[in-house]
């Protein structure tokens, strides 16, 4: 005992010592280099650079650098400060108090203060602005500015959610006061107050943002972003190959066929980890033949997950069993995913009342056969790959299954808004709040609202309405682990899997975690060496 | 001939309104709306907000009334902002036209350069060897897919070999580059996509040129001047060739909105920011104003195309008078 009590203390001196020693080498200027560029590649274009009318995800990334939101999610998925240095709840949770950092400037020197995030808010609540992001401060009832570095938030009922909501990116008010939000010139010269500086934007070939020297959170080590535009996959793949391109997103077929060979492994660094998403296929309830609970299960047990995981993914995935990022607190690890079991799902069905009675391989029930069409949308060959497995699957069970793949925004607003559909393949992807009113509330079914499948269950109505009122971490994990488990008994949709995200890096930038929350996080401490930048000035 | 192009002009306005009555209504009435893609489908983007930003576009007024505003704004040459970015139509059309005309000139330049010369001298040595080798070597690049070869060619000459830039039509460095330099980098930028784009279109040409060339060599004219003893080389080039030629006017003229249409395919690959992908991005977006803004920019040069052409048929031809044809 006592030897390793010693041991422990040589260790903590050792460390004190190498901790000593790397500071006085970073103050003799030994740390990372500064310098070099990073280019991106997406296959998007981004559509505006004010922040709140950014829907699309290629705006959302760029602003996500060049503006900073009040809190900000940390690498292993905590709620922090990023502009508000603290904050404060209320008891009754009523009232948010902001404590906002001081000193900190926008890109044009001017100092940001209270007004900045007053003038977001009034934006956002503003009908005359297109933003999409009103839903969630429809909430407040008023922002008060106590002084230029205090403000404070009063809801109409206590929302948790709402606190995340203060991610939201603010934006100057000195620059955009006496515009128009819709079509302001900002949307394509931006000033905010993250890491990097907008610089340049070429409609449809490249976005160019510089390092940010003055960024409260110090100078990023990589001195340029470029985000290049190259809408198809495949040259986006040859560019990579070629080293023109730095940082992309794999699919799973590229990580583990075309990505195994010697010179990838030397000149690129490849990740894998749970995205923030999950595919599912929706039933629609109020059809018949989906409104017994048993049904549902049944169809659970006669679809190999693990099998559409190995087919569609090539094991680039996992299992999903509910609604929640599997990282996340709110992800009950409790819920097992049920066993590929066909014979179960027989007896499941017999027991709902659904035979074979005229021996042509499909169940029938009442004179009618089971046999229902899945739709999906065009362009997202995972999802019809899937679904030609549950196909074959569903149909040694008996069911009749037929796909039909649509495009994109006629599959919304015809099928989905419309309720026009028997069942749905389709995928969300996750905000990293928990709260999932929007989905699984029964009021929330209306058309073009988001609980398209028509999913009611009274307990579950009142824990999501629990889980928005009270901020406390322990009582919303107990909130939330209890609705995964019931959505996971209910069935409404199948939960399918969660695909993995497959960002590729080159391999000279060092400095890179991996974490819960990938690895963008500390991206402003990504560097390269000196002797192997590759874009030097 | 002045009063023909008045006549003409009167017909083709009536003409164009009835097009743009009919994409609108169909580009409207097609299933979608803007705001789904808008929204990404995002839980976080409630109904009402979707609502809301349909309001704000003016997509909840009856499709008439909208089509009547549309054509206000037209009529002043305004075609609108365009939903994505809340930016000029006009303006979204116009970075975009360069790029794409200048490769469409480029390769069009080197299928008439190439193509015509294939086809005369397949149609002198009918038959032949030549022919049959050329047919093949023309219908090849017809039929292969120019995603396939473009990527093929990028593989190579862009991956392995290192020759040429594989995507793209400006180095990441552009802007620092001297004068010489920057034509030299665009220079080395399109030499793929044109190289591509003319393969595909040789077969159009050549093939025109050939039939049109064999048709006159069975005229009697040419009998009558070898009957003379003329050069064969004068009779080919002097005689038979003019006369030829006057078909592939016709093309030329119907290739006119090509010129600024571009393609989707090819523009994508090779991430030319050109018209085609415009196009689709806006179709795929439901952007009403930027797709109506292209389409009436297509039909109208469509109609100037014909026009053009049949006015260059009576400057090329004399036996066609215009006014006897309406």
């Amino acid at each position: 005992m006592d030897t390793k009590k010693i041991t422990n203390n040589i260790s903590a001196v050792r460390l004190k010592r190498t901790a000593f020693l790397f500071m006085v080498l970073f103050s003799l200027g030994f740390g990372p280099d500064y310098g070099d560029t990073i280019v991106t590649g997406s296959i998007g274009e981004p559509r505006t650079l004010v922040p709140i009318l950014a829907s699309d995800s290629s705006s959302a990334a760029i602003c996500g650098l060049i503006f900073n939101g009040l809190v900000k999610y940390d690498k292993d998925l905590n709620l922090i400060g990023d502009l508000a240095e603290r904050w404060e709840v209320s008891q009754d949770g009523l009232e948010i108090t902001f404590y906002l950092r001081k000193e900190v400037r926008w890109q044009d020197g001017v100092l940001f203060t209270a007004r900045d995030v007053e003038f977001t808010y009034k934006s956002l609540i503003d009908p005359g602005v297109r933003t999409p992001y009103g839903g969630d401060f429809q909430m407040v009832k008023r922002l008060d500015v106590l002084d230029d570095y205090t403000l404070k938030v009063f809801y109409k009922e206590p929302f948790s959610p709402g606190l995340a909501s203060w991610g939201m990116n603010i934006m100057p008010a000195h620059l955009l006061e006496k515009e128009d939000l819709n079509t302001t010139k900002f949307s394509r010269n931006p000033v905010g107050t993250g890491p990097y500086k907008f610089k340049s934007w070429k409609t449809g070939e490249k976005v160019e943002l510089v390092s940010n020297h003055d960024y409260f959170e110090g100078r990023p080590y990589i001195d340029r972003y470029i985000y290049r535009i190259i809408p198809d996959t495949a040259t986006l793949f040859l560019e990579l190959r070629a080293r023109a391109v730095d940082y992309t997103s794999l699919t799973p077929i590229q990580f583990r066929r075309q990505t195994e060979t010697e010179f990838f492994k030397k000149n690129f660094q490849r990740f894998n980890f749970p995205s923030f998403g999950y595919t599912y296929m929706g039933y629609n309830l109020k059809d018949p033949k989906f409104k017994d609970v048993n049904v549902r299960r049944a169809i659970n047990y006669a679809v190999n997950k693990e099998e559409i995981i190995r087919g569609v993914l090539l094991g680039l995935g996992r299992v999903s069993t509910g609604p929640f990022i599997p990282e996340s607190w709110a992800y009950n690890k409790d819920v097992k995913p049920l066993e590929y079991d066909p014979e179960k799902a027989k007896a499941l069905l017999k027991e709902a009342g659904w035979s074979d009675r005229d021996g042509d391989g499909i169940l029938e029930k009442d004179g009618m056969k089971f046999s229902f069409t899945v739709i999906t949308n065009q362009g997202n060959d995972e999802r019809k790959m899937a679904l030609e497995i549950i196909q074959r699957r569903l149909k040694e069970v008996g069911i009749e299954v037929k796909i039909k793949i649509i495009e994109w925004s006629a599959f919304v607003s015809e099928f989905i808004d419309k309720r026009r559909f028997e069942a749905v393949l389709l995928g969300w992807s996750l905000s990293l709040d928990p709260d999932m009113y929007d989905i699984w509330h029964s009021s929330k079914t209306k058309e073009g609202e988001f609980n398209f499948v028509g999913y009611s269950n009274k307990e579950v109505d009142r824990l999501l309405l629990d889980g928005r009122r009270t901020f406390n971490q322990d009582e919303r994990k107990r909130i939330y682990r209890r609705i995964h488990e019931i959505l996971y008994e209910d069935q409404p949709y199948l939960f399918l899997f969660v695909p993995d995200a497959l960002p590729v890096l080159d391999s000279r930038f060092k400095g890179v975690e991996v974490a819960p929350g990938g690895i963008g996080h500390n991206f402003i401490k990504w560097f390269v060496p000196r002797d192997e930048q590759l874009y030097t000035r | 001939m002045g009063k023909y192009i008045f006549k003409r002009a009167i017909g083709l306005t009536v003409l164009l309104l009835g097009i743009t009555i009919i994409t609108f209504s169909v580009i409207h009435i097609a299933p979608g709306k803007p705001t789904d893609l808008q929204a990404q489908f995002n839980p976080k983007v409630s109904m009402e907000a979707r609502e809301r930003i349909a309001h704000l576009y003016g997509l909840d007024k009856p499709l008439y009334v909208q089509y009547i505003e549309w054509l206000k704004r037209f009529a002043r040459l305004d075609f609108g902002i365009s939903f994505m970015d809340s930016r000029p139509v006009m303006q979204k059309i116009l970075e975009r036209i360069p790029i794409t005309l200048t490769i469409e000139l480029f390769s069009m330049a080197f299928i008439l350069l190439i193509g015509i010369p294939i086809g005369v001298t397949s149609a002198v040595k009918e038959g032949s060897f030549y022919d049959k080798a050329m047919t093949i070597f023309v219908f090849v690049g017809f039929a292969v897919p120019t995603f396939w070869l473009s990527l093929i060619l990028m593989d190579f000459i862009g991956v392995r070999w290192g020759i040429l830039p594989i995507s793209g039509i400006k180095s990441l460095e552009f802007e620092k580059f001297g004068f010489l330099e920057k034509i030299i980098d665009l220079s080395r930028h399109l030499i793929l996509p044109v190289l591509v784009s003319t393969f595909g279109g040789l077969a159009g040409i050549s093939r025109y040129m050939r039939s049109s060339m064999l048709s006159v060599l069975k005229q009697d004219y040419i009998r009558t001047a070898r009957a003379k003893g003329l050069a064969e080389k004068d009779i080919l080039y002097k005689h038979a060739l003019k006369n030829a030629l006057l078909p592939v006017v016709t093309i030329l003229g119907l290739s006119v909105p090509g010129l600024i249409g571009g393609s989707v395919i090819f523009e994508s690959i090779f991430s030319i920011p050109g018209m085609g992908r415009l196009f689709y991005e806006s179709v795929m977006a439901r952007d009403y104003p930027v797709i109506m803004g292209v389409l009436v920019i297509g039909a109208i040069l469509t109609l100037l195309g014909n026009l053009l052409a049949d006015i260059s048929y009576a400057a090329v031809d004399p036996r066609i008078k215009l006014d006897d044809r309406i």
